[in-house]
């Protein structure tokens, strides 16, 4: 695909908010909203009167950017809310930069807020279970093929089957995130787990266990995006958006598997579109945030992209590569597998705290107020990546759609 | 007509405006396999729907499919989310590509019909035969009996068909 223009570096992350991560906020989303988008215009610096755009997404679980931008005292130029999970947050960054181009208004807050684990809940338990099966749900949820780990476990077992992938790799993701998790006092799982303590909990769809699956959470997160030139009068250092691909499809996007090869995702597709507009490669990235609903699709995301050669994908996640530290750590937050679900926003949000080089671990807050970074990675400790200079965050919604971006330091 | 029943306990509704599904699930009823052919490019399609997904024609007409395949991928779920699934645990996935159109219109191209194991009366299978279907399997569809107008397509191991010695099968049992 020949994408005649791009926006590259002209527009800017320049806020971050979130609430805390927790089962069992006893809240509103429209309060959870409402907070994380105080603190992330308490972070850029910016008042009721200097937002004019506002986005969410959501399934139908979350309150709305009406509700939300009165609340604040926020008037819209311009607002979007749209259905979606997974990778909606990259596309709606894209969409943000395209209506902020137009000058449809200035300053755009994305939001995302649900009550995933009091209120509904993505595993499909509760009130999900229990929906009719109506007529294009019969060639699916009819044969007990409804829940995210089960729609996907077919690509996953398939990838074990195509390049001998094994359960060992697999969980290395987990224990890795685990133990970035246990630096960072916000996660919800802040211990640290082995690969042994994931294959040993208890199977829920082969091949992925209890520990290879996510954390549903409760929380309100948001993120605020502007031009550069507004961004430089700004409080902190702007994430530059550098390139982006939002929503991209294999073929067959109404059932992923009707196109192969099975064990392909999305990102085949997207990387194109991503490298392309970013003007790098997966060689010129220092961190990702590739989406781990599941331990596999962080793996499957990686390889498609082309961090490594298709297949050895198990070999990149449990080689250290991933780890902090390492050369390009993933999800150095712990992500959705340990810090808490969020339908992507929370990994954008850490991959912008580590080209800030500002993120909140528990190392020590020296004289002049700001964090001494030790650069120490063992339990407790820290939680800064060196030279953070450009990020890639993978989005997914599902093996067939995924978004991704690049982010670079400002 | 819509139809309004249930399977397993589970809500089942079809309404009038869905043309397509009401279509092929009475073949379903009647213990026959029949998808929609595009009258252009010929191909077959699975899921029924309004238009052809390789050439986008609107005209196609319903065509008997024989219902055998060869299994690409499974996953055996041990955590049922909805309840009526519970007592069939673990139960089996089963991701076949028919022989029929397989490698069509393109390599990475299958009708991919997705199913349970199940034995030949369309009742989930129980663990000891569970273990023995794998990526390789050869399977013949049988049917589910739901209801006036409905019946759900399900994989059943062909016992006719050569097997391979051993399908593969996730690692740890």
């Amino acid at each position: 695909m020949e994408t005649t223009k791009n926006l590259r570096g002209k527009y800017a992350i320049v806020g971050i908010g979130e609430t805390e991560y927790i089962r069992g906020a006893g809240r509103t989303t429209r309060s959870m909203a409402t907070e994380s988008i105080k603190r992330a215009m308490d972070d850029a610096g910016l008042k009721p009167g200097e937002v004019d755009g506002m986005m969410s997404y959501s399934q139908m679980d979350s309150t709305l950017s009406t509700f939300v931008a009165g609340d604040l005292g926020i008037r819209l130029n311009y607002f979007m809310d749209v259905w979606g999970g997974g990778s909606s947050i990259e596309a709606l960054i894209g969409i943000a930069t395209g209506v902020i181009e137009a000058g449809m208004c200035n300053t755009i807050v994305i939001f995302r807020s649900m009550n995933g684990h009091s209120g509904m809940r993505f595993g499909g338990t509760g009130k999900r279970a229990a929906e009719p099966l109506s007529g294009d749900q019969l060639h699916a949820r009819a044969y007990g093929w409804q829940s995210p780990a089960q729609m996907f476990s077919l690509a996953f077992m398939r990838h074990m089957y195509d390049y001998g992938t094994t359960p060992e790799q697999v969980a290395m993701v987990k224990s890795i995130h685990s133990e970035h998790a246990s630096n960072n006092p916000k996660a919800i799982m802040k211990k640290r787990v082995s690969v042994d303590d994931v294959l040993n909990s208890r199977m829920i769809v082969k091949p992925l266990h209890l520990l290879d699956c996510c954390l549903e959470t409760d929380n309100g997160t948001a993120i605020i995006v502007t031009s550069k030139e507004r961004a430089a009068d700004l409080k902190k250092r702007p994430a530059y958006i550098q390139g982006v691909v939002g929503r991209c499809c294999k073929p067959r996007s109404d059932m992923y598997y009707q196109h192969g090869p099975l064990s392909q995702v999305a990102g085949h597709y997207a990387k194109d579109i991503l490298w392309k507009n970013a003007g790098c490669g997966p060689e010129d990235i220092d961190v990702t945030g590739s989406y781990d609903a599941f331990s596999f699709t962080t793996l499957l995301q990686l390889e498609d992209y082309g961090f490594c050669e298709k297949g050895e994908g198990g070999e990149y996640v449990s080689n250290g590569t991933t780890r902090l530290g390492g050369k390009r750590p993933n999800n150095t937050s712990g992500g959705h597998l340990c810090e808490g679900y969020t339908h992507g926003i929370s990994m954008i949000i850490e991959n912008v705290r580590q080209l800030r080089g500002e993120v909140d671990d528990s190392c020590p807050i020296g004289p002049d107020g700001k964090r001494q970074h030790t650069y120490d990675y063992s339990e407790g400790g820290c939680r800064k990546q060196h030279n953070v200079e450009l990020t890639a965050n993978l989005g997914w919604a599902t093996p067939g759609t995924g978004s991704a971006m690049v982010m670079a330091r400002g | 007509m819509a139809i309004d029943t249930n399977y397993l306990d589970m809500p089942i509704m079809v309404e009038d405006l869905d043309q397509e599904n009401l279509a092929y699930f009475q073949h379903c009823a009647d213990h026959q396999f029949h998808l929609q052919s595009c009258t252009a490019c010929k191909q077959l399609r699975y899921p029924p729907t309004t238009a052809c997904p390789f050439c986008a024609n609107l005209e196609s007409e319903w065509k008997p499919v024989e219902g055998k395949g060869t299994v690409c991928t499974y996953e055996e779920v041990h955590h049922a989310i909805q309840p009526s699934f519970k007592p069939y645990l673990p139960y089996l996935v089963l991701l076949v590509e028919l022989d029929t159109q397989k490698g069509q219109p393109t390599e990475n191209d299958a009708l991919r019909v997705l199913a349970n194991l199940t034995d030949e009366n369309g009742t989930l299978a129980p663990p000891e035969v569970v273990k023995q279907v794998g990526i390789g399997s050869r399977v013949r569809m049988v049917f589910s009996d739901v209801d006036t107008g409905i019946a759900l397509p399900q994989w059943t191991l062909d016992e006719n068909a050569k097997q391979p010695e051993k399908p593969w099968r996730y690692i740890y049992e």
